[in-house]
């Protein structure tokens, strides 16, 4: 088995364990507490304007906007990590089929490896600090290293066996 | 490294017969109630019963729980306008039980599917986990039953409640879904092991059976699921960099402006201000809904595509009846999400479409896993046949 099939394969699995584990973790500690919080903070936000609370009723609706704001990153990282790891796996089976040299397909795969590891940690770490440009842009970097990997893969498989 | 299974035929002239341990590698690789072919039935059976319940949810459930969801926003905003701070609360706690209704299905739907393509993934590596057969075959029973009781325990999470429950916050449903979620994880952990043992000793456990490497053979079916598979994933990914670049901050800032306005409105006692405010949050939240299903959806087909395209040659048909499943399951894996994002301009129209693109999917995924049922069926008489003549 080559070195870039190693890595996919090994390392998707390594990530959909991990991904699966953060999901679990999540789901048992922090999951029920953040949905409870965040219908609350809704509810609160609306209760308040009802008894005419106006700077109650907007703090309320801030803290529900914050909630959310980490709420959807928390799902989207348990997700992206399983779904970039399953991918890593088919690809792994098939990347004989990239019909380029070794040097290259690992290179393609440690671009994959990289991308999918990087994209959902900096959409976590934005929970710990709300619209940071630095966390964005390596969600960016992250999504683009993943992007172009699988673009490069494309293009070797579309490239006729010699 | 490994043997390579040596280029056969395509599957649709082979037929799974003379003998359970025929010549084919690819037979040797699936043998009666094997791990690999309880992960294949188990996997395309998992994403076709997921596909299913999405499709019901969609029809059934979908647009009704959204128009409900509205109708208690209005409501919430009257009862502020009345100053009862009471009835916004009682509306609230009628709210919260809609959006966990719709969550808690959405969830049984994608852990689903997804059980299942891990089962289909699991079913490829198998050559390659370095564990007994039968360890292997008790992962495979446990890590379906995991795929199953997973999103049944999400599913129930609304219907349970906390009737009976000793925690605050968590139901026995929820109890019953984590503990499967525990079970899929041991079982990866276990594989990733058997794994690592492979790759340090380079000693299969099973040496007769065949590396995860395709044949040679370049069939139409083949060809179009793996390119088209791999076009699938990258536009999906393509959308959802687009997505999150361009839409994703401003619909999140979006919706707490929206809000707002909709709770100044009601306090100012403009009910009809309100009411269009409420028309707008809908409007944000089908937008985001679409989009989010567009992107996913893309991308799962396209995963599904390509480990199809590995099922081929289990798959026992006619070289056109094939032909015919791989066209119904790539046309409709892009009909599905492009008309998913059309509903927005075209309304229930683009819906009914993108539910006939997801039928589609699960036709073709029914007509595969028949063909694959029938060259299981060949290869088991096979083997009957030859242990009656041993006899």
């Amino acid at each position: 088995m080559t070195g870039s099939r190693k890595l996919l394969i090994f390392g998707g699995m390594a990530f959909a364990a991990f991904g699966m584990l953060y999901g679990l973790q999540y789901a048992l500690f922090v999951e029920h507490q953040t949905l409870d919080h965040m219908g609350g903070s809704l509810a609160q936000s609306f209760s308040a304007a009802a008894s005419r609370n106006l700077e109650q009723s907007q703090a309320a609706l801030q803290q529900y906007g914050e909630t959310k704001y980490d709420y959807v990153r928390q799902v989207d990282a348990h997700s992206h990590w399983i779904g970039l790891a399953m991918l890593m796996i088919v690809l792994g089976v098939i990347f004989e089929r990239v019909n380029f040299s070794e040097g290259i397909r690992q290179l393609v795969a440690f671009s994959l490896l990289a991308g999918s590891a990087l994209f959902p940690l900096a959409v976590i770490l934005q929970t710990y600090h709300h619209g940071a440009a630095v966390l964005r842009a390596l969600a960016v970097v992250g999504s683009a290293l993943v992007i172009a990997a699988l673009a490069a893969t494309a293009w070797g498989f579309a490239r006729p066996l010699k | 490294m490994p043997t390579i299974p040596r280029p056969m035929q395509d599957s649709a002239s082979f037929a799974p017969v003379k003998s359970a341990r025929g010549s084919s590698g690819f037979a040797t690789g699936f043998e009666q109630m094997s791990a690999r072919r309880l992960y294949i039935f188990g996997g395309i059976a998992l994403i076709a019963v997921g596909l299913l319940f999405g499709e019901i949810f969609a029809v059934f459930i979908l647009h009704q729980n959204a128009a409900r969801q509205g109708e208690a926003l209005v409501a919430a905003s009257r009862a502020v306008a009345a100053g009862n701070a009471a009835a916004v609360n009682e509306v609230f706690a009628s709210l919260g039980n809609l959006l966990e209704d719709r969550g808690t299905k959405v969830d049984a739907h994608v852990h689903m599917i997804d059980a299942g393509y891990l089962a289909l993934l699991l079913a490829l590596v198998q050559p390659y986990i370095a564990l007994s057969r039968q360890t292997k075959k008790s992962l495979a029973v446990l890590f379906i039953a995991g795929g199953v009781l997973l999103p049944v325990g999400i599913f129930l999470i609304h219907y349970v409640g906390l009737t009976g429950s000793p925690f605050a916050a968590i139901g026995w449903a929820s109890v019953l879904a984590d503990s499967a979620g525990a079970l899929l994880i041991f079982v990866l952990i276990v594989q990733a092991w058997g794994f690592w043992k492979y790759l340090r000793s380079r000693q299969l456990s099973e040496p007769e059976l065949p590396g995860f490497e395709l044949p040679d053979e370049d069939s139409m079916p083949r060809r179009a699921l793996l390119t088209g598979g791999t076009i699938l994933v990258l536009l999906g990914f393509l959308h959802g960099a687009y997505y999150a670049g361009t839409l994703l901050y401003e619909h999140e800032r979006m919706e707490t402006a929206i809000l707002q306005r909709m709770i100044n409105a009601a306090t100012a006692r403009n009910l009809d201000a309100a009411a269009t405010e409420v028309n707008n949050f809908g409007g944000l939240a089908g937008a985001r809904a679409v989009n989010i299903a567009a992107h996913s959806h893309i991308i799962e087909f396209g995963l599904l595509a390509m480990l199809l395209a590995f099922a081929q040659p289990f798959v026992f048909l006619s070289e056109k009846w094939k032909r015919r499943w791989v066209k119904l399951l790539l046309g409709g894996s892009v009909i599905l999400p492009v008309f998913v994002l059309l509903e927005l301009r075209l309304g229930l129209l683009a819906g009914g479409i993108a539910d006939i693109g997801g039928l589609m999917v699960i036709v073709a995924l029914l007509g595969m896993l028949v063909g694959i049922l029938r060259y299981a069926g060949g290869l088991d008489a096979a083997e009957r046949d030859a242990a009656e003549d041993a006899r």
